[in-house]
């Protein structure tokens, strides 16, 4: 459990790193980038394969975040591994930036896709993850996916291509937060199971509470066997996690946030940290 | 490079020469990836990728996919050729082009096949004029409306290693023969395929042909056109543009798609800018397609000879009245 609470420690400190960015700006996308944060402490703190001082490095595992607004989440945990200084995550949207809105890999050192217009990131990762394989590379592609992102028919394009190409270095996290922009999805655009849609597929589907290391870790470990299926990770997962106040926002997919909440919710985050380290 | 037009037909399919073209240079460079769109049959490229599963991906009828999948394996190293036909290959998946190639700099090199009126049975449905101007507005895009088979053979090589996303659009049947077998057509630079002092008619893809047959025609008529050969859309050799329009007074542009964004609008842009000069089209009039044989499309859409000849003698009144 040691090793999950540095994850769980970690995880906070993503959480904290994406609202200092966001804060630094004024306003942003902080539901879906809270929401997706403790994957991304498993996945930078412990299962993938990467070098922050060689980005490119073609033998690396790769993320794509095809959920591209929830940059400041993935700069966040980029900038903790020491991809980039600190810092430069107060430039988020400041002319001139390493750090747009949407993930960008063209400039920031550790993106490994360019993502935003939705959907797309999925056939990125495809090719990637195909690419991967014909090149005998043992690396894997991490694939983040917004529940709202698959009312794209491109998502299912690039599904039903990663299991008729027996793509099993392809991993999807779903980022089943039930949420949209406009409201729930259930109301919006209600998608059904995402487990019996990523099993008739063909995926190996597993689904767990998105939001939990503790389950998160074996659910991700399981997914190092390979083979020749590809793996979906349904995370059930709350639109603003970790930060009670925005989760409790319907409306939580762009907000402003003010100095005083990002005085208090960095000093909650923070106190996490230090109950955590209590724990250990 | 050699001209050897003489009006016959190239012997050689295009469809034919994609099908060994792709594959010769596939033995040449193990970068070289192919994704198609269930139309491999169409270009005679499926027993190839059949016995080269590493080299070729049928990607199923899924164009958005197939560009998304080519942009993620150019950014592992491939270089993606991609074919599908025209109108799959650009409106279909314009923002998987713009953004997961262009805008994220994944180059990948795609082919659409049966551009405008060449696309003749399958219809209006399947009948691109508006891929050029789609493919324009797509910053450091490469576009290539090919000639004849040797153009195709020679733009393919060029465009594998070539940055940005090029689009080459080509008809799968034959072509009027312009240039002698193993010419090399220079991406970016216009062929002067015929001199001449009163006018200049720049052309592409099929217009090509019905340009030559026009420039032969008016000049027994004592009115002598140059022809240039603007196979490259974008880049577009604007010197070319600015020395012919200067040199003759009078300008003609044929084109085997919508007169909006194509080579009429690339070509005025740079009239306008640099030397005003009087100018006729002969394209599509904003129109859609429809179905047909391609002797009646291009007279159903004024892409003919004769119509350039008009066009050639109403933009030379307005020269004479400048």
């Amino acid at each position: 459990m040691q090793e999950n609470n540095k994850l769980k420690a970690f995880a906070a400190e993503i959480r904290m790193a994406a609202i200092e960015a966001i804060h630094s700006i004024g306003s942003g996308h902080i539901g879906g980038a809270l929401s997706i944060a403790d994957v991304l402490a498993v996945l930078y703190g412990r299962e993938m394969r990467y070098d922050p001082q060689n980005p490119k490095w073609p033998e690396r595992d790769k993320l794509v975040c095809s959920k591209g607004h929830a940059g400041p989440a993935v700069y966040g945990t980029l900038a903790l591994k020491g991809f980039f200084p600190y810092e430069e995550l107060k430039t988020l949207n400041r002319p001139g930036t390493h750090l747009p809105s949407h993930c960008d890999r063209n400039k920031t050192p550790g993106v490994d896709m360019t993502t935003g217009s939705l959907g797309q990131g999925t056939s990125l990762a495809c090719g990637m993850a195909l690419g991967d394989k014909l090149r005998g590379r043992d690396s894997r592609v991490f694939l983040i996916v917004g529940d709202g992102e698959s009312n794209e028919g491109q998502v299912w394009e690039a599904f039903a291509f990663a299991a008729a190409k027996k793509l099993g270095n392809l991993v999807v996290l779903l980022d089943w937060n039930k949420r949209q922009l406009d409201g729930w999805t259930k109301d919006i655009f209600p998608m059904g199971d995402y487990v019996a849609k990523f099993e008739a597929f063909g995926f190996d589907t597993v689904k767990v509470n998105g939001n939990d290391i503790d389950e998160l870790v074996p659910a991700l470990e399981r997914t190092r066997a390979g083979g020749d299926r590809p793996y979906a990770i349904v995370m059930d997962t709350v639109k603003g996690a970790g930060v009670a106040e925005v989760a409790e926002k319907v409306m939580n997919h762009s907000l402003p946030v003010s100095d005083e909440q990002y005085e208090r919710w960095t000093a909650q985050l923070k106190e996490e940290i230090k109950a955590l380290e209590v724990e250990q | 490079m050699k001209i050897v037009y003489d009006g016959s037909m190239d012997p050689r399919l295009c469809k034919a020469v994609l099908g060994e073209t792709i594959p010769a240079m596939a033995a040449e460079d193990p970068d070289l990836i192919y994704l198609d769109a269930d139309l491999m049959n169409c270009i005679g490229t499926a027993k190839w990728a059949a016995a080269n599963p590493d080299r070729a991906v049928n990607c199923g009828i899924a164009e958005a996919n197939m560009i998304g999948v080519a942009a993620g394996l150019a950014s592992a190293g491939f270089k993606p050729i991609v074919h599908t036909f025209g109108p799959f290959a650009s409106r279909r998946c314009y923002d998987q082009l713009f953004l997961s190639a262009g805008y994220a700099k994944n180059d990948i090199t795609v082919i659409g096949t049966d551009p405008g009126v060449t696309a003749t049975l399958n219809g209006g449905t399947h009948m691109p004029f508006e891929d050029v101007a789609l493919y324009r507005a797509l910053p450091g895009s490469t576009i290539i409306d090919v000639t004849d088979p040797t153009m195709l053979i020679s733009v393919l090589r060029q465009c594998k290693d070539r940055p940005g996303v090029k689009y080459i659009r080509v008809g799968r049947k034959s072509y009027a023969r312009v240039y002698e077998d193993g010419s090399e057509l220079p991406i970016g630079k216009a062929v002067t395929l015929r001199e001449g002092t009163d006018l200049v008619i720049f052309a592409c893809g099929i217009m090509v042909h019905e340009a030559l047959q026009a420039a032969a025609a008016l000049e027994k008529e004592g009115i002598s056109a140059a022809v240039l050969d603007m196979f490259t859309i974008k880049p577009l050799d604007v010197e070319a543009v600015v020395s012919w329009a200067e040199k003759t007074g009078a300008v003609v542009v044929a084109e085997n798609h919508n007169r909006f964004g194509g080579l009429c609008s690339a070509v005025s842009e740079v009239l306008a800018e640099r030397c005003p000069t009087p100018a006729a089209f002969v394209a599509v009039e904003d129109q859609f397609g429809e179905v047909g044989p391609q002797g009646y499309l291009q007279e159903r859409f004024g892409l003919t000879a004769a119509h350039i000849e008009e066009a050639a003698k109403s933009v030379l009144k307005r020269k004479e009245t400048k």
